[in-house]
């Protein structure tokens, strides 16, 4: 399928397809994603950084950025959300892991269409570099929110920043394409060129998940894609689909954004969800509890994520009568969610259950998760969304969603697949350290912001001393401890990086499967050499969480032994 | 509890914290109760030296109950919840009682106006009292607002009335709140509306019918 693409080139890979990204290999493919996903994760968390300090010391000349001037601050706010959905959470648990793991867990030697593949990390680099840009023209980069509703996102003289809205449009219509492609190729690959033997129950659920989330993204951003191009005819051809005074519709802006939107969240929750069911089991030393019934409940989240966006827009002067219909989807969707962590807890039950760091991530997602999904009930109802509307509420529980899936589930799947991404170990302890360092400051910066959210304090506000109700010293100080949490949970991310890069080069060699895994990833050498299982593609003999199978002397059975 | 954070002004503020703590005991009950069995069965089932996994597949019928009831009794507490901010929803936001007074406000970058009834409690009539940034209401007495926008949207916001309504521009939308609380409080802008989004705050003043007529004549011409 694929081999045309590599057979002439069997030695490492050179200085073009590394830093100029004419690699066809998909672990190329995957680890620039995960690289550019990364440097841009740095940058979302500068702009965290300078915006959380002007919230907690109004006014401070921020060491390394400066004093933050209203402009700069509603700039801050918006690209961080971008930047971390769309050029962190996406491209890192997507499209590096996906594009890593799916062939390898498969069984193939590489992507079925490898230059469509090399294609789609071009086009995302391209748009990192677009939105990169924007913060340098006149007048900085966009500021009118990460869900940019016209009509001030449409016209310069709203949100003062002509050419910025437009370049961050343009990136975003970008990394879509990106990401179309790479999905496309995605489910191509799974669906056709899965190792002799591999059924469709046998497949990892990690790759399910991502498949699925490829679906679901693709169904999606086409709405979108069509909204982003009308918006960007606004800003600069003056036509008026969103403007009133043209004939146009303001709110319809936010049906086509929030179609794509809402089943974006769960683009991006479901290959978390995988990673984690990929690294619990491997842990736990357990069969996954109900493979059949995890896999419809993914499926059941997936359908009904389509028909819950105008819970993001109950008091946005939308028919009040429509508010009842989305508050009953919207409830119901935590069914499938609900049943997908106590299946995942269900598999923990009759374990071996060994703390290794990836472990610690992986078990961190679901008890961080969970507050998550239980605070999403009270913004599902549209009675108590009429309060929690545009609060710090939102905020922080969108933060337990997100955070545990870009974040928690990039460092578990990192830590866990690392051996074979870069074929040696990383250090454990400095894994741990670093663990502890992330996820305690981390419940000290949200928990926090859930108080002052129902304490009525609302969003993308510069400076709380115009609002008497919000200027009082208790709420100032919990802002202050939110922000010196978050200055502790970026400073210990250097050991990670520190860990990260010393492993790469210096750390311990990796054996071929580590962990005792059975996954087909885990049976060719760490790192996989071009064509990743040699001259012998594997085949498949059963399903991928054989552990501690009654009978065996080891207690795991990889998928490729034929007993 | 949100009462415990912020004070409570109107008729439906009521309504809709008691909502905020039904959903807080059912999701909080949930979220413990998963919470404890999660981390029972962490240290429950930790790595011991030859104690060895079970292998189980999910398909057991006495350890699939346990996940087949909580899967019930999810559905069963989904529908109480949707009932009750159903209810809530329609009180505050499809139903409007009989209006006593009726006002104007108006989002526009970065303040809100306001339209007042004069003297003769009519709108829309000569004697009409225009605010920038401070609303004059009187208590107990249901008011009808009609809210715009001059330019982009704005979402009016009263956290004391736990009221929340975005203003569309091209679009009069109304609504409705009736104070029972004297004093003074915030009125937020609650959607990013550019640079001056920070500032766009206004005062709710909310009197007795003695003050409110003090300041009516005060404030005619």
């Amino acid at each position: 399928m694929s081999a045309t693409a590599h057979d002439d080139h069997h030695h490492g890979p050179t200085f073009a397809e590394i830093w100029l990204l004419q690699s066809t290999d998909h672990k190329m493919i995957g680890k620039q994603y995960m690289f550019i996903g990364m440097f841009m994760g740095l940058i979302g968390a500068y702009f965290a950084y300078a915006f959380r300090m002007q919230l907690a010391f109004p006014g401070v000349n921020v060491p390394g950025f400066g004093t933050v001037s209203p402009l700069e601050y509603n700039a801050l706010v918006t690209n961080h959300g971008t930047i971390m959905i769309f050029w962190v959470a996406m491209p890192v648990l997507i499209a590096a892991f996906g594009n890593f793991l799916i062939p390898l867990m498969i069984g193939c030697d590489d992507m079925v269409f490898p230059r469509l593949n090399r294609l789609s990390v071009q086009i995302f680099l391209a748009s990192a570099i677009v939105l990169i840009a924007s913060f340098f023209v006149h007048n900085g980069g966009f500021g009118g929110a990460w869900t940019a509703y016209p009509p001030l996102s449409a016209k310069a003289e709203y949100n003062l920043t002509p050419l910025g809205s437009t370049l961050w449009l343009l990136a975003v219509v970008l990394e879509f394409a990106a990401f179309l492609i790479g999905g496309i190729n995605f489910i191509t690959t799974a669906m056709n060129a899965r190792a002799p033997g591999m059924k469709a129950l046998d497949v990892p659920m990690v790759v399910w998940m991502i498949c699925i989330a490829s679906l679901l993204f693709m169904a999606s951003v086409g709405p979108l894609v069509a909204g982003a191009v009308m918006l960007l005819f606004d800003q600069v051809l003056g036509t008026g689909f969103f403007d009133p005074d043209k004939g146009g519709g303001p709110v319809l802006w936010q049906h086509l954004f929030w179609f794509f939107g809402h089943p974006e969240v769960y683009v991006v929750l479901l290959p978390a969800c995988g990673i984690t069911a990929e690294i619990i089991t491997v842990f736990s030393r357990k069969k996954l509890f109900a493979y059949k019934t995890i896999l419809y409940t993914v499926i059941g989240t997936g359908v009904l994520s389509f028909f819950v966006w105008a819970h993001h827009q109950f008091i946005s002067g939308i028919d009040p009568r429509m508010a009842n219909v989305f508050t009953i989807t919207t409830v119901l969707i935590s069914i499938p969610i609900a049943e997908m962590m106590f299946l995942f807890i269900a598999t923990l039950y009759g374990g071996s259950i060994r703390f290794t760091t990836p472990m610690l991530w992986a078990l961190s997602f679901i008890a961080e998760f969970l507050i998550g999904g239980v605070t999403g009930i009270f913004l599902g109802s549209s009675g108590a969304d009429i309060y929690f509307h545009d609060t710090y509420f939102v905020l922080a529980h969108f933060h337990y969603t997100f955070f545990p899936i870009a974040i928690i589930g990039t460092f578990a799947a990192l830590t866990f697949w690392f051996p074979k991404m870069f074929g040696r170990m990383m250090n454990d302890t400095l894994g741990k350290i670093h663990f502890w360092g992330t996820i305690i400051p981390f419940n000290f910066i949200f928990i926090p912001l859930f108080y002052l959210g129902a304490a009525g304090q609302h969003r993308r506000i510069y400076n709380f001393n115009h609002y008497p109700q919000l200027a009082t010293p208790d709420l100032q100080a919990l802002r202050v401890l939110a922000t010196v949490s978050l200055l502790v949970m970026l400073s210990f991310q250097a050991v990670f990086i520190y860990n990260m890069l010393y492993s790469m080069f210096r750390g311990k060699k990796a054996p071929n499967n580590p962990w005792n895994a059975n996954t087909l990833e885990w049976s060719c050498p760490s790192p996989p050499p071009h064509g990743n299982f040699g001259d012998e593609l594997p085949n498949c003999y059963r399903g991928p969480y054989e552990y501690s199978v009654p009978g065996r002397d080891e207690d795991f059975w990889p998928q490729n032994l034929p007993n | 509890m949100i009462d415990l954070l912020v004070q409570r002004a109107s008729t439906y503020a009521a309504d809709i914290d008691n909502l905020i703590l039904l959903i807080t005991v059912i999701t909080g009950v949930w979220f413990f109760l998963t919470e404890f069995v999660f981390f029972g069965l962490l240290w429950k089932f930790r790595y011991q030296e030859g104690k060895p996994a079970q292998y189980v597949t999910g398909k057991e019928k006495h350890l699939k109950k346990w996940i087949n009831w909580p899967h019930f009794l999810v559905i069963c507490c989904d529908l109480i919840i949707v009932v009750a901010a159903v209810q809530v929803w329609y009180n505050v936001k499809q139903d409007m009682p009989e209006v006593e007074k009726e006002i104007r406000v108006v989002g526009q970058r970065w303040a809100w106006s306001f339209v007042h009834p004069g003297a003769d409690a009519e709108l829309g009539t000569d004697d009409d009292i225009k605010t920038v940034g401070e609303l004059h209401i009187v208590s107990n007495e249901v008011y009808k607002f009609n809210l715009e926008s001059r330019d982009v949207m704005h979402s009016f916001s009263v956290p004391v009335f736990r009221l929340k309504q975005d203003a569309i521009p091209g679009r009069v939308i109304q609504g409705w709140f009736e104070a029972n609380a004297i004093g003074q409080f915030d009125i937020q802008c609650a959607e990013m509306c550019g640079i001056g989004h920070g500032i766009m705050g206004a005062q709710l003043f909310v009197d007795t019918p003695e003050e409110h007529a003090a300041w009516i004549a005060a404030n005619s011409n």
